[in-house]
């Protein structure tokens, strides 16, 4: 099948999600196509998507897309697949995806996967469901389809040569109602739905003045920063680090937790993480029940000691 | 002040202090869409089919999102303004009444059921499309994703079938004189944005605060009007199946604290995770 991916920009930049998606999308057209569309100003060479399977890219680099509508970016997209003749148009599960996949799916008339997690067999999108408590396979009906792919689902792949970018011009830009006031970007942090690797915080941390621990070993370790429920609610970290059922579900590769004692909502969030390191004074903490490695130890002790130690490993392999 | 003379004068001042009343306070009419979900304790067990979870033994909940912050926080504005109206509408069966009048006893004036047990978001969004459609509602919110199935979507589908600006992950909120101004998580960072006219927003942590309904708003909520709507025809675009628990995962290694460099090689070399 002929396939659509939407590559969002982040800061002018293709997402890091863009190879994922491309490699996703080479797989899922089978003999078809695979079409790249870019909605805005890029300030990096597009063509390099075709080295992850973009055959075709297309750019619509008008100053009225600088800021993000959902309504209207949804209805680009949907021309756009209409456009290149796909069947399926596959964007990724993030803060923009979310907010466009279900209007490419209304205005294009199509079945919606929110959050496949790996390739489909025939019709069948493997998702998670419950928070993460549970696995399914959404079965999709129509003949159209929209695929909004959660981050981190597969390995990229570079296969293909850099391509050139084709402006294409839709045939009206739809005026947004939305009316953007200020950005405010922390562009330093590495975004937590993205991010590979995430060291997170509980309430055992007892303080915000001591979540330099933290820091820390996720600056070593180029991971970003996440925590509980109650550390947000009490105002210790930003509200948008709080993970899990009520929070934001992550998958990384590694997923490293002080201080937190495991409640099953905690783990709702965080249990499909490849690898779970957890630190906590309790050896009787519910949290070690789904670590692959656990430490049972005080974190203000062992928080250093493992930012050393990796500080160490780094050396060594440079 | 001015001279008012008596009877035609008296009626002019009145109508005049109203109109300005009625400049400053506004009417908020606000829809908020609830869903019903499993308490968050649940351990999720399937039907034989494995194409539902087996709902025996759950306790069921309003879904944290809608009730904390998008129906607290429509409540709230309905406060300040002074006047007007917070309604609510869930798609589902008679079964989901309890959550539906939960709602009610936090404070929500009247409440819709559109009677269909919803296979999708995009059933939900379907339903409530048309009948919101027409209706004099200044905004709709829905909570940011249903615990259940985590599709954040339900919003989005709304607003695409009304044409209303739609704008997720909002953590403020703010409504005067049919300008809404409020901050969007964007994803490490946030978007201060303003909409004149209806949209749809989801409503995530930092909108509002959870407010524990008290005797009175349990009583009152006896008495509110649940509305049933029956629900149009409509094709389903996607069907949920084969439900599965996540494999256990082995046992946990337990590493000396005095070794970190051991938890590293570990990492490294086994989970390869470094
Ligand atoms: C409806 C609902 C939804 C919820 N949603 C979420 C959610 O999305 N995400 C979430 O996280 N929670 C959620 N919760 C809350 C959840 O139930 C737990 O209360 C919460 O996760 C506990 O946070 P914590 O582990 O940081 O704190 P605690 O439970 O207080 O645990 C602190 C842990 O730190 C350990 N500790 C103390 N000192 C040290 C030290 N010096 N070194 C190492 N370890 C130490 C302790 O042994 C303990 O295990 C939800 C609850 C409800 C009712």
């Amino acid at each position: 099948m002929n396939v659509l991916v939407y590559i969002d920009l982040q800061n002018g930049r293709p997402r890091k999600s863009s190879a994922e998606l491309l490699t996703y999308a080479q797989k899922l057209s089978g003999a078809g196509s695979v079409t790249a569309l870019v909605l805005g100003h890029s300030l990096e060479d597009l063509s390099a998507l075709g080295s992850f399977g973009a055959q075709r890219i297309l750019q619509v680099s008008t100053p009225e897309l600088t800021h993000f509508d959902g309504l209207v970016f949804g209805q680009l997209i949907s021309e756009a697949a209409q456009f290149t003749g796909s069947q399926a148009v596959l964007l990724s599960f993030d803060h923009s995806g979310k907010a466009i996949a279900p209007v490419v799916a209304a205005k294009w008339s199509a079945g919606l996967v929110a959050g496949a997690t790996g390739l489909p067999q025939g019709t069948r999108y493997p998702v998670k469901a419950f928070s993460g408590k549970a696995l399914a396979k959404v079965n999709v009906l129509t003949e159209k389809i929209v695929v909004a792919l959660t981050p981190n689902s597969i390995p990229s792949e570079k296969n293909g040569s850099s391509v050139a970018v084709e402006s294409w011009i839709p045939s009206e830009i739809p005026a947004s109602k939305i009316k953007v006031l200020s950005v405010n970007k922390n562009t330093t942090d590495i975004p937590l739905p993205e991010a590979e690797k995430v060291v997170s915080g509980g309430r055992g941390l007892k303080g915000p003045e001591n979540w330099g621990l933290i820091e820390d070993l996720a600056k070593e370790l180029g991971a970003a920063t996440a925590c509980s429920r109650p550390v947000s609610d009490i105002g210790w970290r930003p509200h948008h680090e709080h993970v899990g059922q009520t929070g934001i579900t992550i998958r990384p590769n590694l997923y490293i937790a002080a201080g937190i004692s495991g409640a099953i909502q905690h783990l709702a969030g965080v249990n499909s993480s490849k690898t779970i390191v957890v630190i906590n004074t309790d050896a009787e903490a519910p949290f070690f029940k789904a670590a692959d490695y656990g430490v049972v130890g005080d974190a203000f002790e062992v928080l250093p000691k493992l930012t050393q130690a990796i500080k160490k490993f780094k050396a060594d392999q440079a | 002040m001015q001279k008012y003379r008596l009877k035609r004068d008296l009626c002019t001042f009145v109508l005049h202090v109203l109109g300005h009343a009625k400049s400053k306070k506004s009417v908020m009419n606000i829809l908020v869409c609830i869903a019903k979900a499993p308490d968050t304790t649940t351990k999720i067990k399937f039907n034989s089919e494995g194409n539902a979870l087996d709902g025996n033994g759950v306790t069921w909940i309003v879904n944290p999102s809608d009730e904390w912050y998008a129906l607290v926080r429509a409540l709230e504005l309905k406060e300040a303004a002074g006047q007007g109206k917070v309604t609510i509408v869930t798609v589902g069966t008679a079964d989901d009444d309890s959550i539906v009048r939960k709602a009610l006893a936090v404070g929500a004036d009247e409440a819709f059921r559109i009677n269909l047990s919803p296979e999708s978001a995009a059933s939900v969004a379907e339903q409530i499309a048309p009948w919101a459609k027409g209706q004099p509602f200044d905004f709709i919110l829905t909570g940011k994703e249903t615990i259940d199935f985590n599709g954040s979507v339900v919003g989005g589908l709304l607003a695409a079938h009304l044409d209303w600006p739609y704008i997720p992950l909002i953590e403020k909120l703010n409504v005067e004189n049919g300008r809404a101004t409020m901050f969007r998580d964007i994803g490490g960072g946030t978007e201060e944005i303003e909409v004149n006219g209806p949209f749809v927003a989801s409503a995530t942590k930092g909108l509002a605060e959870q407010r524990i309904p008290n005797m009175r708003g349990i009583m009152a909520a006896r008495t509110k009007p649940i509305t049933v709507v029956e629900p149009q025809s409509y094709s389903a675009k996607i069907e949920y199946l084969e439900f599965t628990l996540p494999q256990e995962k082995g046992a946990c290694k337990i590493i000396d604290p005095n070794n970190m460099d051991e938890l590293v090689r570990l990492l490294h070399s086994e989970a390869k995770a470094l």
